[in-house]
C-alpha cells in the first residue's frame, strides 16, 4: 500500500484514528515479553486487556502486563470477558474506567454458555444501555445477527463486533452473507471479533468489508505466535487494499484470455 | 477487624483504617489498580478518605491479558 493511502485510510472510533486494522489480545501468551513481541509484530495499536481480581500477596516487585505495554504506546481496551450478566460487565468496565484514569473506550461482551462462550445478546443490550449513558465508549461484541447489530447501534455503541465464529474455535468466517448484511446496514464501524483461525480469514473478513478484525487465539495459540501476528498484519492490509481496489465480478468461465488472441502463429 | 477482600475473609489488628492503609497494608501501594467497596467504586482520590468498617466487602482489581 502507498504512504498516501495508508495515511488517509485509517480506522476511525470514536473519533480517533488509527493506522492498523488490526486489533489483539494480550492472553495465552507465554509470558509478558512473548505478549509484547507478537503484539509489535502484529503492528496493533488498540489492545485488550481483561479485569481480574488482584493477587493479594504477590511479590511487589512483580512484573504485570502493563509494563510490557505501557499505556502511552498503546490505546487499552478493557473488556468483560468472562462476564455472564449485564450487571457484572457494567460493574467491571466502571471499574476498568477507574483503573485506567477514566479511560472510555471499552469492549462490551457478555456470554450466555461457558461451553460455546457464545453471546448472551439480551444481557448484552440491556448492558450496553447502561453504558452508553454513562458516557463509554462501546464497542460491542456481538453475535452475526443483522437486526441485533443495528440495535446496538442505535443504542449508540460506537462499533459493532460480530464474531466470524465461536471464541477461540479458530473455524473462520462461517457466515460471510450475514456480515454482509451487517456491514451493508452500518454507519458504524463493523470489526470482526472471535473465531478468526489463520491469515485467509483475516483477509476474507476484510475483502467482506469489515472496518478491522480483533484476534486473541489465532495468534498465541499458533505454532510461532510472532510469526502470526506478522502474517496477520499483512493479512488484514491485504483484504483491506483488496477491498478498496474492488475485486473482479465471479463468472462460471470467461472466453475471454488475458493473452491477445490476434498475432497467433499459424 | 474483618474484611472479605476478592472473596476472602482477611483480618487486620488495626480497629479504623482507610482505604488507602488497606492498600498498604497489602503490599500494593504503587501498583495499578481499582477498588470497590460494596459494590460502589472508591475513586483512587478518595483512598484516605474512605474509612472501612466491620464486613465491608471490597473488590480489588487489575488489568491482566485477555482477548
Amino acid at each position: 500500500m502507498s504512504k498516501d493511502i495508508k495515511v488517509s485510510d485509517l480506522l476511525k472510533i470514536a473519533g480517533r484514528s488509527y493506522g492498523s486494522r488490526l486489533l489483539v489480545g494480550t492472553g495465552k501468551y507465554q509470558d509478558f515479553a512473548q505478549t509484547r513481541a507478537a503484539i509489535d509484530a502484529s503492528g496493533a495499536e488498540i489492545v485488550t486487556v481483561a479485569i481480574r481480581r488482584t493477587n493479594i500477596g504477590q511479590t511487589a516487585g512483580e512484573p504485570s502486563l502493563l509494563d510490557f505495554l505501557p499505556p502511552d504506546q498503546f490505546t487499552y481496551l478493557p473488556n468483560t470477558a468472562g462476564c455472564y450478566s449485564a450487571e457484572d460487565a457494567v460493574r467491571t468496565l466502571r471499574l476498568a474506567r477507574e483503573l485506567l484514569d477514566g479511560h472510555k473506550l471499552v469492549k462490551l461482551e457478555v456470554l450466555g454458555d461457558p461451553n460455546t462462550l457464545y453471546p448472551n445478546m439480551i444481557e448484552t443490550i440491556a448492558a450496553a444501555k447502561v453504558l452508553v449513558k454513562d458516557g463509554f465508549d462501546v464497542m460491542v461484541y456481538c453475535s452475526d445477527d443483522p437486526i441485533i447489530a443495528k440495535q446496538l447501534e442505535d443504542i449508540g455503541c460506537c462499533a459493532v463486533m460480530p464474531l466470524a465464529s465461536l471464541i477461540g474455535s479458530g473455524m473462520g468466517i462461517l457466515n460471510p452473507w450475514n456480515l454482509q448484511i451487517i456491514i451493508a446496514n452500518a454507519q458504524i464501524p463493523v470489526l470482526v471479533d472471535a473465531g478468526v483461525g489463520t491469515a485467509s480469514d483475516a483477509s476474507i473478513a476484510m475483502e467482506l468489508g469489515c472496518q478491522g478484525v480483533l484476534m486473541n487465539t489465532a495468534i498465541a495459540a499458533a505454532g510461532d505466535p510472532v510469526l502470526m501476528a506478522g502474517a496477520m498484519k499483512k493479512a488484514v492490509e491485504a483484504g483491506r487494499e483488496a477491498f478498496l481496489a474492488g475485486r473482479m465480478p465471479k463468472k462460471l468461465y470467461s472466453a475471454s484470455p488475458s493473452s491477445p488472441t490476434a498475432g497467433l502463429i499459424a | 477487624m474483618q474484611l472479605m477482600i476478592n472473596g476472602k475473609p482477611r483480618s487486620f489488628d488495626l480497629a479504623r483504617f482507610s482505604v488507602k492503609d488497606l492498600v498498604r497494608e497489602l503490599n500494593l501501594e504503587g501498583k495499578r489498580l481499582a477498588i470497590e467497596c460494596n459494590g460502589e467504586i472508591v475513586p483512587r482520590s478518595q483512598f484516605p478518605e474512605v474509612m472501612l468498617v466491620e464486613g465491608d466487602k471490597l473488590e480489588i482489581v487489575g488489568a491482566v491479558g485477555g482477548g
